[in-house]
Formats: C-alpha cells, structure tokens, sequence
C-alpha cells in the first residue's frame, strides 16, 4: 500500500473558501450590529479571491487528484466562476433589503459561503462520495438560509417542506449510488464510466440505478414532477434568500447532472435519454402554463424556472457535445436572467413593503423609465425573444435537439415557448401599458442601481454577442 | 462607388442610434421631435443611392456585407439587396419620415418613447430586407414585435391591451415555427446563410414540412384568411403611427418571406400545394372585401381592404406555377410576380394615405364611426379631394398605381386559370363598393353632425404628408417602369429557382 501525497493545490479555490468562512463565521461574532457590513465585505472579499484563484489555477488539460475523487477542468472553472459571480451580485442585492427588514445578520453570508463551497465540490466531483458529500453541504446551508426569517410562518413552512422533500430526494439519489456502486464495484465516476461503457448489454440493476439518479437529479433541478417544492420555498423565503436558491445552485446542479449522467452514465444514453424527454416536455408544460395563473411574481418566477429547466433538459438529452455545450449556455444565461428578475423584486421593495405581486410593477415606465427598460430586457430574455441572452440560449438549446434528430421536440418546445411568452409579455405590459398604484419613489442604493443595470445590460449585450460565451462554454465541453 | 461603404449598415443602425438618442432627449419634446424629424430624414437620404447605385441587369446580391457574428454557429452579419428587396427599404425610410411627421402634435404623451419606438422599428424592418443570413433574418423579425407592441398598448385606443397581445402572440407562433425550419436547414446544409438555403436539395416530405412552417410564419404576417384575425383589432387600435406602418410595411415583411423564403427553398412544395395558397388568396379578396363591406369603423374598413388587398399579392406569386405548366416559360409567369411586387409598393402608399386621412379625421373629431360623419367636403375641401383621390386609388383607378399592381396580377391570372381571374376580378367591383360607399359616407352627404360643420381643413404639416402620398401614387400609377426594370431580373432568377426541382 503505498501513500501518495495527494495535490492540496487544485483545490486552493475550496480550501481557501472553507477557511474564510469559517474566519467569517468567527469574525461576526465580535463585530457589532453598526458594523456588519465588515462581515458583508469579508464575505464579497472571499467570493473575489476565489475567482482569482479558480482562475488562476486554470489550465486547458484535465486534472485529477485526492486519488482520482476532485477534477479539476475548464468545465468546473468557469461553472466556478459563474458561480461566484452570481452569489457575489446575490449579496449586493441582499445586503439593503436585509437591513431594511432587520435581517442583517452575518449567518446569512456564513451560510452562503458554505453554499458556494458546496456547489464548488459539486462541480468538481469524480467520485459519487464527493459529490454527494458537496450535495447536502449545499442542502443543509439552503434549509437553514429559508429558515433564517424564524419568525414568518411562510418560511418556516417552506423551510420544513424543502427539508423534508430534499431530504427524500437525497435518499433517493443515494440509493441509485449504492446500486451503481454495487454493480460497478467503484464510486469514482470515470471507473463507472468505463465500466458502463464496456458492458452496454441490458442490465436491471444498472437501469434501476439511473432511475433513481434521475429521479434524485431531477428533484435537485426543480423538474416536473419533482418541482412540487420549487413554488412554496421561493414565495415563502424571504426574497434574498430565493434569488441565492433560484441561481448559483442551479449552475451546480447542472455540473452534477453532467458529471453523473454524462461522465458516469454516458454510456446508458438510450436509457435515460427517454426519461429526459418525459421530464423536459412535462416541465415546459406545467411550468409554462401555471406560471400564467400566478399572482405572485416570486411564484411565476418558479414556474418561469421549472420551465427553463426543461428547456435546459432538452439540451442535455440531445447526448452530443453540442447539446452538452448547449445546456451549460442556457444555464448560465439563465442565472444571469433569474438574478435581475429577483433583483427587480428587491429593488422596488423598501421596509414593510414587498413588490412580489403582479399589480407592484404596474406603470413601472411612468415611475423608471430606466429600470422597467431593464425588466422589459429580463422579460423578453426569459421569453427568449431576440435581441436578449435568452434568444441564443434557446436557440442553442434547439439546434442541438434538432441536430439529434428530433425535430418534433423542438417543435414541441417552441409552442410551449409561445405560451410562456403570455405570462412575460403580462409583466411588460403591466410596466408600460397600465398606470402606476404605488407612487412611493424608487430609491436604491447606488451599488444595487449600478450592479442591477449592469446586470440587465449584459443579458442585452449577450444578446447581441452572444458569440464569447458560448465559444467559451464549447471550449468547456472539449 | 458605394461598393466599399456599408451603406445597408448605416441605413439599419442610423435610425436606431437615432431611436436611442431620442430616448435620451428625454422630456424635451420638441428637442424629441426635431432629432426623430432629423434622423428618419438622414435615413431616407442615405437610402436613395441604394436606388441610384443599383445595377438592374443582375439578379445577384448587391451592397453585400458580411462579418462573421457568432462563430460556435456559423451565424454571419452578412446584408445585400435585389431588386426585390430594394423597393421594400426605400418605402420604408420614406414612410417612417411621413410617420414622424404624421405624430408632430398629434402625440402629447411620452413623445420621446414614440419617437424612439419608430425610428427603431425603421432600423429592424430595414434588416430584414436585407438580412442573408437566417438568424439575423430571424432576430429582426422578431425583435421589431416589441416596439409594435409597445406603440400599440401605449398609445393605442380602447381595447389596445388585448391588441396589442393578440398581436404578439398571433406573430409569436408563426415565427417560432420560423425558427426550427431554419434550424432544420442549419442542420442539414451547415450554414445559415438564406443564399446557400436556396441551392440544397430537400426531399419532398422535408419540402412539405418546411413549406407549412413558412406558410404558418408569413400567412400570419401577411395576414391571409382565417389567420387574419389579429389584424383588424391590431389597426383599429393602433395610433395612425402605428397603422400606417403595420399596414405599409409590416404586412409586406410577410410577403416578402414568401418569395425570400417559401418559393425558391420549397419550391417542389409549393408547386404541390399552390391550389391551397391561391384558394386562401381568392377567399381573402372576394369574402374579406365582402366583410369590408359592412364595417361601421373606417379604420377597420381599411383593415380588411389591406387584408383583400394581400390577397392579391399571394395569388400573384403562386399563379407562377400554373402559367409554367401550361406555356413552358418562365416569361409568362413573371407578369404576375412583379404584378404582385408592385401591388406591395402601392399598397403601402394607398393604404398608408387612408390610415392617415383617417387619423387626419380622428384627430379632429375623436371618432372613427362613419355614421359620425357626413359632408365633409363642405369643410374640409383640399383633404376632400385627396381622400377621394386616395379612395380612387384602392379602389384601382386607372393611373393610380392601385391599378398597375391589380391588373398586372389579374392578366397573369388570365393565363393560368380562367375563373381564378373571374373571382380576382369582382375585386375591381368590391373593391370600388366598399371604398366609394365610405368616402360617400363620409366626405359628401349633408352635414349631419354639428361638429363636422367646425372642422377645419388640413394644416401644412398635414398636406404635406398627404400631397407627398398622392404625388408618388400618382407616379407610379403613370409610370410605373422605373420601378419593375428594377425587380426584372431578381424576379426572373426567383422563377428560375421556383419552376427547378430541388427533389
């Protein structure tokens, strides 16, 4: 048995975001109420300094180490760094809508940070222990963060709810682990890779285990019809937590999506190719069309996800290269459009006040002109009308699928497409067609002006040149 | 001498810095109506070498540019114009000029996003006459819904919520459909370009499917019964800005996408299935002028003539296939695409001057009912005469150019099929009702209402929005040569590749 000391560098980004966190977490508990936006900053400080890590460390090969368990690719970098990005605009949103509800305290940054760390470890996974491992690190932290507001019976609730349901898709997807451990003899990913690709013969055992890890997958993903937790946990958290739940994890749900059902399953293709289909078409439809009867704008918002979350399915089931580089496109651009979507909702709550209804945006135009032409480029992005991010984002996602010979699925998209489109359109128009009931003046620090209208032009920007990204997410791919 | 200068790009991107400019005049709305009168005018200046340096002996592209767009895809930025394409964008800078100055004072409310949402429109619609490149066709297409559906739901009428909806979704669902036939021809060719579309072989079963997909996308935007139903809701409630472009312009983007798309990438399909277009053609001209007819509102009476009217315009283009199979050329047919050419142009003129003499009257009055009115004449005698003028000129009096258009198609149709021209004809009949029976309504008769006998006649700024209409239906009612010596050969190369089979 011979010891072989393992590389700590290629993990320099995880360890140094566990070690702030935890100087944070200890930090807090002598700083004073007045001066927590010491906290705020240590905790953007360690999001900064572990971009510059994550992107310093990058190189175009493919590294392995803790004995083959934690990959590090340009895959996993720029995930990473998407990540961080969102969360560190995440906490510039949050950080005056919290102090406007007496929220402002030092465990929601700590928790977040523990968040990031967890959905780092989920990108970088090669085995199923490390990922599952990276999994609840992120769970346990998004439960907590819902039921952070102790005193409101709506996040009470949806925190017992998430917990309960996550905890049984957790389950679920670690007995699909064990089954695949069990047939494969080994828990890292690039062994069951080989092993499922040598023995492509039908086998019970194997297709029971992708059952279970789609199913688990899909309930992390918000799919129908495991997205009966997605609406109840983003209406009753309190909004600065549904924008961190409603973005970053949803870039490290894909990474696991491709490191188990890609690196690991690739082989089994044929079997959970069908299961996709079913989960994409029944998420477009359900999301889309329940979207439309929601009065709240945080629940349309979930809706609105569950349904780009098919799109992003239809994506990853085309099987190719191509589809892959697709779907990680779509998730990205998805995360910048959910943060300005919540970010709208932050922005026009004030103490007391929270602008989640429909009638809140209602003659945004006459009160900003400026900030409902943001929302206008969030609501035709999300409804993936050109010129936005959203356009390309579908449009990837759509000549994959096209690619793969199945025409009729991109047809099917398009229409659900059209229908979501209804509910978007509903916001714009509430903005520039109807008159304004609230006339209580929009005023945002001037960080969340700034970060929110960069955050709106980007999503028009990609959509003009669209061409950077997604070079850099096929380059991902490779 | 224009061959190195993208003019194409500066006819585009001109009025839409311009849109954005105006939108950052803000509040000074008479800062917003000058730099909007500026801009559109600029860009009519720098749309007319595209008619003095356009070479009509050939088919092929000019003004071509291309730049790559987005690599991972193979999308180019790649623009360039025929003599099919050409006509389009000069009717478009010329409108939008008309539009701006049509909105002076008429528009009080959030001048400068009016201002900007046309100038913008202006840029967008120009693209996609000239877009080579599918995607980009596409992200022009689509992306000028917005400011429509802006101008509509801001500054329309009574129900311009649900019009401007309907619009949206009406066309969203036809371009969608857009969308995975040009990715399906992205899959099999490897290349957006519409040029390369144009030279693949499709088997017929793929010919059938696209063709429907095309149908659905420009059938909508044409419109053609029984998807024409957006249109009425849409004009009526539009401002006379927003009519005058959706009936000028907008509606001509779809039969535009029938001759850049349907007819030379389907072309076996379309021979196949023509009986169905030219039948949805007949049945708009005859049934859709026979509910013009009884329409109380002059808005929605013009409407439905723009929708009759289209009606024409795809039948000229699908006679084709007939004439060829029964004379063997293509010499034959092309009377009846340059016909249906020309009856765009007009349209847009005619249909154009209606919206706005209707607007000019609304203004006036607040009302669009034609039993409001009732001898106009006696008080508005110049804006009279044009009316009547304009009327005539739906209607396809001789020497205005609503007769060149009408009567081209008709002959065209002679050759195909006898009684598909007999029912194109009894547009001559119902047309001339339903446009005269209003303007009778309307503008002679006693004077009914007190409030007609204080109307004051047509300002300046509205003469000349009017008079510039009549001079140019004029025109090309008299001389319409300039205008089909530049379509002749692209419509020529088109019905090359129309009658060639790609199976």
């Amino acid at each position: 048995m011979n010891f072989e000391m393992p590389n700590f560098a290629l993990a320099l980004p995880e360890i140094f975001v566990l070690c702030m966190a935890c100087i944070v977490l200890l930090a807090d508990l002598f700083i004073g109420e007045r001066n927590r936006f010491i906290t705020y900053l240590m905790a953007q400080a360690t999001l900064v300094g572990a971009m510059v890590l994550t992107l310093g460390l990058s190189s175009s090969e493919v590294q392995y180490t803790f004995g083959g368990s934690f990959v590090r690719d340009t895959m996993g970098d720029v995930l990473k760094a998407f990540i961080y990005l969102s969360t560190l605009i995440v906490f510039v949103y949050s950080r005056d809508y919290m102090r406007a509800r007496q929220l402002f305290n030092g465990e929601y940054f700590v928790l977040g940070l523990f968040g990031v760390l967890g959905m780092m470890v989920m990108v970088s996974a090669h085995s199923l222990l490390t990922l599952y491992l990276g999994l609840e690190l992120l769970s346990l932290c998004l439960y907590a963060m819902v039921a952070l507001q102790r005193d409101s019976i709506a996040a009470t609730e949806a925190a017992m709810k998430y917990f309960v349901l996550g905890s049984l898709a957790s389950g679920m997807l670690l007995y699909g682990m064990s089954m695949l451990y069990g047939v494969t003899g080994s828990l890292d990913i690039g062994e069951i890779g080989a092993y499922v690709a040598q023995n492509v013969g039908h086998n019970l055992v194997l297709a029971f285990a992708v059952v279970f890890v789609v199913v688990g997958l899909a309930f992390k993903l918000g799919a129908v019809p495991f997205h009966m937790w997605a609406p109840d946990v983003y209406h009753g958290a309190s909004t600065n937590v549904t924008i961190y739940i409603g973005t970053a994890p949803k870039i490290a749900a894909f990474a696991m999506v491709m490191r188990l059902l890609v690196d690991g399953l690739g082989g089994l293709h044929v079997e959970w190719q069908g299961m996709l289909v079913m989960l994409a078409i029944l998420s477009m439809a359900i999301g889309n069309i329940i979207a439309i009867a929601q009065s709240n704008l945080k629940r349309m918002l979930a809706y609105s996800t569950i349904a780009h979350v098919g799109f992003l399915l239809v994506g990853v089931l085309a099987g190719t290269e191509n589809g892959y580089a697709s779907a990680m496109f779509y998730i990205i651009i998805y995360a910048l459009m959910g943060l300005g979507g919540f970010g709208m909702i932050m922005l026009l709550s004030r103490a007391g006040f929270e602008a989640d209804r429909l009638e809140d945006f209602k003659g945004l135009n006459e009160r900003s002109p400026w900030f409902a032409f943001i929302m206008m480029i969030l609501m035709i992005s999300m409804a993936g009308i050109p010129v936005s991010a959203g356009f390309w984002a579908k449009l990837a996602v759509l000549q994959a699928v096209v690619r793969a010979d199945m025409v009729w699925l991109a047809v099917v998209a398009v229409i659900f497409s059209v229908i979501g489109a209804f509910y978007y359109l509903r916001i714009v128009k509430l903005m520039y067609f109807d008159k304004p009931e609230d006339t209580a003046p929009i005023e945002p620090a001037f960080d969340m002006r700034i970060v929110l209208s960069a955050n709106g032009l980007a999503v028009l920007a990609l959509g003009i040149f669209p061409g950077a990204l997604s070079v850099l997410c096929v380059e991902a791919m490779k | 001498m224009f061959s190195d200068f993208p003019l194409l790009s500066l006819v585009i991107w001109l009025p839409i810095i311009g849109g954005l400019l105006v939108l950052a005049a803000g509040k000074n709305d008479v800062l917003v109506r000058w730099l909007a009168l500026l801009f559109s005018s600029l860009t009519f200046l720098a749309s007319l070498p595209l008619y003095t340096g356009f070479d009509n002996g050939t088919y092929r592209m000019q003004f071509v540019e291309e730049a790559s767009w987005v690599p991972t895809f193979n999308i180019n930025y790649s623009l360039g114009i025929d003599g099919i394409s050409m006509p389009l964008i000069l009717l478009t800078t010329f409108t939008t000029v008309l539009v701006v100055i049509a909105g002076w004072e008429v528009i009080q409310r959030r001048v400068s996003q009016y201002m900007a949402a046309f100038l913008i429109m202006e840029g967008l619609m120009v693209g996609v006459f000239c877009a080579l490149d599918a995607v980009l066709f596409y992200v022009f297409w689509e992306f000028m819904l917005l400011p429509m559906f802006l101008i509509i739901g801001i500054w329309g009428g009574q129900r311009r919520v649900y019009a401007a909806l309907k619009f949206f979704l009406y066309t969203f669902l036809g371009s969608v459909l857009l969308l995975v036939a040009i990715l399906y021809l992205y899959f099999q060719s490897d290349s957006f370009s519409i040029l390369d579309f144009h030279d693949m072989q499709i088997g017929m079963n793929a010919q059938i499917a696209l063709f429907f997909a095309f149908l659905i996308a420009f059938a909508v935007k044409v419109p053609m019964w029984p998807v024409h139903t957006w249109l009425p809701d849409a004009h009526v409630e539009a401002p006379t800005g927003g009519s005058v472009i959706l009936a000028a312009i907008m509606l001509k983007l779809g039969a535009y996408g029938f001759v850049r798309f349907m007819l030379p990438i389907t072309p076996d399909a379309s021979h196949e299935l023509d009986w169905l277009i030219i039948l949805l053609s007949l049945i708009a001209v005859v049934y859709i002028a026979l509910v013009a007819l009884v329409q109380e509102d002059m808005k929605k009476l013009i409407a439905y003539s723009s929708i009759s009217h289209m009606g024409f315009v795809t039948l000229g283009f699908f006679v084709v296939f007939n004439i060829f199979d029964k004379t063997n050329s293509v010499a034959g047919a092309a009377m009846g695409v340059e016909g249906a050419l020309v009856q765009m142009i007009s349209h847009g003129f005619v249909s154009g001057a209606l919206f706005l003499c209707v607007g000019v009257m609304y203004d006036r009055m607040h009302s669009r009912n034609i039993s409001d009115y009732g001898g106009v004449v006696h008080t508005m005698p110049v804006f009279s005469a044009l009316m009547v003028f304009f009327a005539m000129a739906n209607a396809g009096l001789p020497g205005t150019s609503g007769f060149v258009g009408e009567f081209m198609v008709i002959l065209a149709a002679f050759k195909a099929n006898f009684w598909v021209a007999v029912l194109a004809s009894t547009t001559l009949v119902l047309g001339a009702a339903y446009t005269l029976w209003m303007v009778k309504r309307v503008i002679f008769g006693k004077v009914a209402n007190p409030q007609v006998a204080e109307l004051k006649d047509l300002n300046a700024r509205e003469a000349l929005v009017l008079g510039s209409l009549a001079v140019m239906v004029l025109l090309l009612g008299l001389w319409p040569a300039p205008l089909i010596d530049v379509m002749h050969a692209s419509v020529g190369h088109l019905l090359e590749q129309a009658v060639s089979s790609k199976l």
